[in-house]
């Protein structure tokens, strides 16, 4: 077996020959999760800046309710579980598994960005609108952003459960699955961040 | 042995691969538990007053479960180095770019 075989072997590129002996697809998954620390880096910065402005309306320790976060983000953390349990059964070559765990995770999903809706309700009738303050509009700007994240993974999720159920998927499973997965296990550690630096640290 | 059958003796390798890549479910339960357990801790921070220790303990758990996520879910530690580098090189950009930002804005003199 060549080298390029070898290293294909080893790292899942499945029989198509690629320059680095890696997955492409994987490759540029990794490459747009590195430029999105770059947006979250920017959102959370200007968070940092200005939270402490308030000019008008509540201040962050006045509408943010702590135990309610810590359930959401608890619900979120174990998503990541249940994504990469997704990922084994993927790899395992067990359609019925990928598909359980995969919907598992959308519900977990779907309750984080229901939960965060619940938190933006409960804020804006105690005073908090996008423009009362810098304070409001960083931390709608930057939760808003990670929440349409994780809104999206659940589309992607959904959408993945339906292709694995039609068997139409194209070259390899596991590989789809698995890419998805980083994505999903990214919007969770950018919310690992969120969560200290935005809610357990005050102001 | 053929081209064809070569390519599918492969197919099958990597399947084998991906089996063995990373850690049993046991093992992700385990490290799920951990994280449980820090997140615990974090809003912990909430209830007790943890004095001094307040902001590195915070900190220090942020970081710790960032990484063992990345590490363990994520498949870093068990992947091929090309694919730190992509991540890490954006991290290390983005965590210097803003660092710098925040500075110039004497964010840390307060």
């Amino acid at each position: 077996m060549s080298d390029v075989a070898v290293h294909e072997a080893d790292h899942g590129t499945h029989g198509h020959t690629t320059t680095t002996g890696l997955s492409n697809n994987k490759v540029a998954m990794w490459l747009f999760l590195g430029s999105e620390c770059l947006l979250f880096g920017g959102l959370i910065s200007t968070y940092m800046l200005y939270r402490g402005r308030v000019s008008e309306g509540p201040r962050p320790g006045n509408v943010f309710d702590i135990p309610f976060t810590s359930v959401s983000s608890f619900i979120l953390l174990m998503s990541s579980l249940t994504m990469v349990l997704a990922v084994s059964a993927a790899q395992n070559r067990d359609d019925r598994g990928t598909t359980l765990w995969l919907t598992v995770t959308a519900l977990l999903g779907a309750t984080f960005v229901g939960g965060q809706v619940y938190e933006f309700t409960a804020m804006y009738n105690e005073g908090l609108g996008f423009t009362t303050s810098l304070f409001g509009s960083s931390f709608y700007a930057l939760t808003g952003f990670h929440g349409v994240h994780v809104t999206v993974g659940i589309i992607m999720l959904m959408s993945l459960v339906g292709i694995i159920k039609r068997s139409t998927i194209p070259g390899d499973k596991a590989e789809v699955v698995e890419l998805i997965g980083l994505y999903w296990h990214f919007v969770d550690v950018i919310w690992i961040i969120i969560f200290t630096l935005v809610y357990l640290i005050p102001a | 042995m053929t081209a064809a059958t070569e390519t599918h003796s492969e197919h099958d390798h990597s399947h084998d691969d991906h089996a063995q890549h990373g850690m049993s479910n046991a093992g992700y339960i385990r490290i799920a538990l951990i994280l449980a357990a820090m997140t615990a801790l974090e809003v912990s921070t909430y209830y007790v007053d943890f004095g001094a220790l307040f902001m590195p303990v915070l900190i220090i758990l942020m970081v710790v479960k960032f990484f063992i996520v990345v590490s363990y879910f994520m498949h870093l530690k068990f992947d091929n180095k090309l694919f730190s580098f992509c991540f890490y090189a954006g991290l290390f950009l983005a965590v210097m770019v803003y660092v710098i930002a925040l500075a110039t804005f004497k964010f840390f003199a307060a």
